[in-house]
């Protein structure tokens, strides 16, 4: 059928995805889809320049975004996007960097890349789509798994502590922290509006249902029952201590913008240390754009 | 291929009394490399050291990163990102990078790695030599691919094969290793600088056609496919995973038989041009010895002693190690009554020969588990030995 042929209206983000890979491979009821839905309605919001931005996955559900938004994009290997992401842009530094991935990816098997970069203050946007567990092999424990929640590898429940990913993003250097969940779709966009539209390592963790392996398993019900339970314990506080955000199983979510300050990024780094010790001799780095 | 000129900013022409390390770098800076990422490791450090200390006036990043997984990860961004790329490591920075080796591998993407192998397995021997991870470059990561390896036998050509390794992994979109040792990375020799005008470099093949119909990996007639840098509208998907020629994942055997079967054949099919080595008295040779690195210069002394002992000797030193000279090994064995191979390994590369010799000749090992070079009366001995 031909494009003009088409009865139905067109959906307004249909030119950001790669429509000849749909349907996508996520569950009913992941909530992966509308974090995407939300960063193509950024993107077009901010009207940044789409053939200068790239977007780069690790492996995992959410992973498998940089197969699906139409832009330059790299889908790499586990834990590795955030380091693929940090040459890419100090190669180009023209360049909008955004890494997509999930929990697993960048927190666990990714969490050395991800404390590094942040240290470093990469200019980098990192979405991190937090699902509580490994989805794609099938729900095992992760770093982000709350204490006595059930999963595969956890079948008695969880004893771990995990990490409450604003801390570490914060504590480690990060100079923008925000968190929402699945149900602020607004809100996820409008930081994520702001996190493309400045400069230096901004973090955004997301918290998603996922349906058919940590809902199953812990007997949560549907995704509209974990909707429920996000409309029901999350409590907006922009400038929160990211010292109290932690997450207890099926307790309270503490979301909003918690960090946005400026410091130099890498780059303002190298290029000002540099100029300042080797004067003339040094060649400031902006990249080479021939 | 389009050849170009080496951009003299980066050329420290002249002559020079450098180390194997500071060679590789300035081969680097000579063939146009301007993004070195690397984390610290014995014997190798020297390397980026000098590359840090070089890059600021040439211009160019040089970044340390977290460890050795995030160098070889930093690379792919940043020759996707159109730079040309550098590390340099030892044995266990280089076990940690086979990850994504496999992942340039499959994205086609052109990056050196430079491994200034000491002696293994683990931390082993940090401040000596070895040459043992000749078979890791070759098989380290999973699953089926080809890489090109060459072996610097001095300073110097640690930076002539440094710019030759630039070339062949731009030429067929493969990462490209330079397998030196601790030996010759703390060698000091002169190393000859030639003037920017006569270093010869290869052009990226880049993609010129329309904007919608770029393919990342539509093979071209010499099999190798265009590339094209993030950031110039093109809006394409490389993935690690099993892919068709527009780089979408398709997940099936019909699929894979594809792409794998063009990463191997890209290399194989293009041996010929690949493969570089030095043969000397081969032709009336009765015994040949087969060496590469520092090892082939501890033979030399044992095939002169050879030669005075009236042993008809001949030489092979393998410049390219993979590919392999498979044809010239299997031509030679025919002619003569066995090859000698010692290497600073307990038995790597002359398995290699063996396999090509097809048992026309034996291949007889010199190994040495390293931490030093050969005797060379070691090498004499097995040389004596196998002629009787």
């Amino acid at each position: 059928m031909k494009e003009e042929d088409r009865l139905e209206e067109k959906n307004p983000i249909e030119t950001l995805l790669r429509m000849d890979r749909i349907p996508h491979i996520w569950c009913p009821g992941c909530g992966i889809g509308v974090v995407v839905t939300s960063f193509a309605e950024a993107l077009r919001k901010s009207q940044i320049d789409l053939d200068k931005t790239a977007i780069i996955s690790g492996i995992g559900c959410t992973g498998r975004v940089a197969g699906y938004v139409k832009l330059d994009s790299i889908h790499t290997t586990h834990g590795r996007a955030v380091p693929v992401a940090t040459g890419l842009k100090l190669a180009n530094p023209e360049l909008k960097v955004v890494v997509f991935s999930g929990d697993g990816d960048i927190a666990g098997i990714g969490g050395n890349h991800f404390i590094h970069a942040a240290r470093r203050n990469m200019d980098l946007v990192i979405i991190c789509v937090n699902n509580f567990n490994y989805a794609m092999t099938g729900g095992q424990v992760a770093a982000t798994t709350p204490i006595s929640a059930n999963a595969s590898t956890a079948p008695f429940g969880n004893f771990e502590y995990p990490f409450s990913l604003p801390y570490l993003a914060e504590a480690s250097g990060a100079t923008y922290v925000a968190r929402w969940t699945a149900l602020h779709l607004r809100r996820v966009t409008k930081s994520m509006q702001e996190a493309l539209g400045r400069r230096g390592f901004s973090f955004i963790e997301v918290i998603t249902p996922c349906v058919t392996l940590y809902a199953r398993r812990n007997r949560l019900g549907d995704g509209l029952n974990l909707l429920k339970y996000y409309y029901e314990k999350s409590e907006i506080q922009h400038g929160a201590d990211t010292r109290n955000v932690d997450i207890s199983y099926q307790g309270k979510l503490i979301v909003g913008k918690f960090v946005d300050k400026e410091k130099p990024t890498f780059l303002d780094c190298m290029n000002e240390h540099l100029g300042k010790v080797l004067g003339n001799k040094y060649k400031p780095y902006g990249g080479n754009h021939d | 291929m389009k050849k170009v000129k080496a951009d003299p900013e980066g050329v420290l022409t002249g002559a020079h009394y450098l180390d194997g390390d500071h060679a590789l770098a300035e081969g680097a800076l000579a063939a146009g490399c301007r993004f070195f990422a690397g984390y610290p490791i014995t014997p190798s450090t020297e390397t980026a050291e000098r590359f840090s200390e070089r890059i600021p006036t040439v211009g160019g990043v040089f970044i340390q990163m977290e460890d050795e997984l995030a160098s070889i990860a930093a690379l792919i961004g940043a020759s996707w990102g159109g730079k040309k790329a550098m590390t340099v490591t030892s044995g266990p920075g280089f076990s940690l990078m086979m990850e994504n080796i496999g992942l340039a591998c499959m994205l086609e993407t052109p990056l050196v790695i430079a491994n200034v192998q000491r002696g293994g397995p683990s931390t082993g021997l940090p401040t000596l030599t070895g040459q043992q991870d000749m078979m890791q470059v070759r098989w380290g990561s999973h699953g089926d691919y080809r890489i090109i390896a060459l072996s610097p036998d001095s300073p110097q050509e640690c930076f002539d094969l440094t710019i030759e390794a630039f070339n062949l992994s731009e030429i067929y979109r493969v990462p490209a290793f330079v397998m030196t040792d601790e030996c010759i990375g703390h060698m000091h020799e002169k190393v000859v600088i030639p003037p920017a005008e006569e270093i010869e470099l290869v052009e990226r093949k880049w993609y010129k056609g329309p904007k919608d119909k770029y393919l990342p990996f539509k093979p071209d007639k010499d099999m190798v496919p265009f590339m094209v840098k993030v950031g110039d509208g093109y809006h394409f998907h490389i993935t690690g995973l099993t892919h068709d020629e527009r780089g979408y994942p398709v997940i099936n055997a019909e699929c894979q038989d594809v792409c794998v079967r063009h990463l191997v054949d890209k290399i194989n099919m293009n041996a010929d041009k690949i493969i570089k080595f030095e043969e000397d008295e081969t032709d009336t040779a009765e015994i040949i010895v087969i060496s590469y690195g520092i090892t082939s210069r501890v033979t030399t002394r044992a095939v002169r002693m050879a030669r005075k002992a009236g042993i008809k000797v001949g030489t092979i030193r393998l410049i390219t190690v993979w590919p392999f000279p498979e044809k010239r090994i299997k031509e030679l064995a025919k002619k003569i009554k066995a090859f000698v191979v010692p290497e600073i390994n307990y038995g790597q590369m002359v398995y290699e020969v063996e396999r090509c010799a097809f048992g026309q000749a034996p291949a007889v090992h010199v190994p040495h588990c390293g931490g030093w070079v050969h005797d060379p009366d070691d090498i004499f001995n097995a040389i004596k030995e196998a002629s009787k």
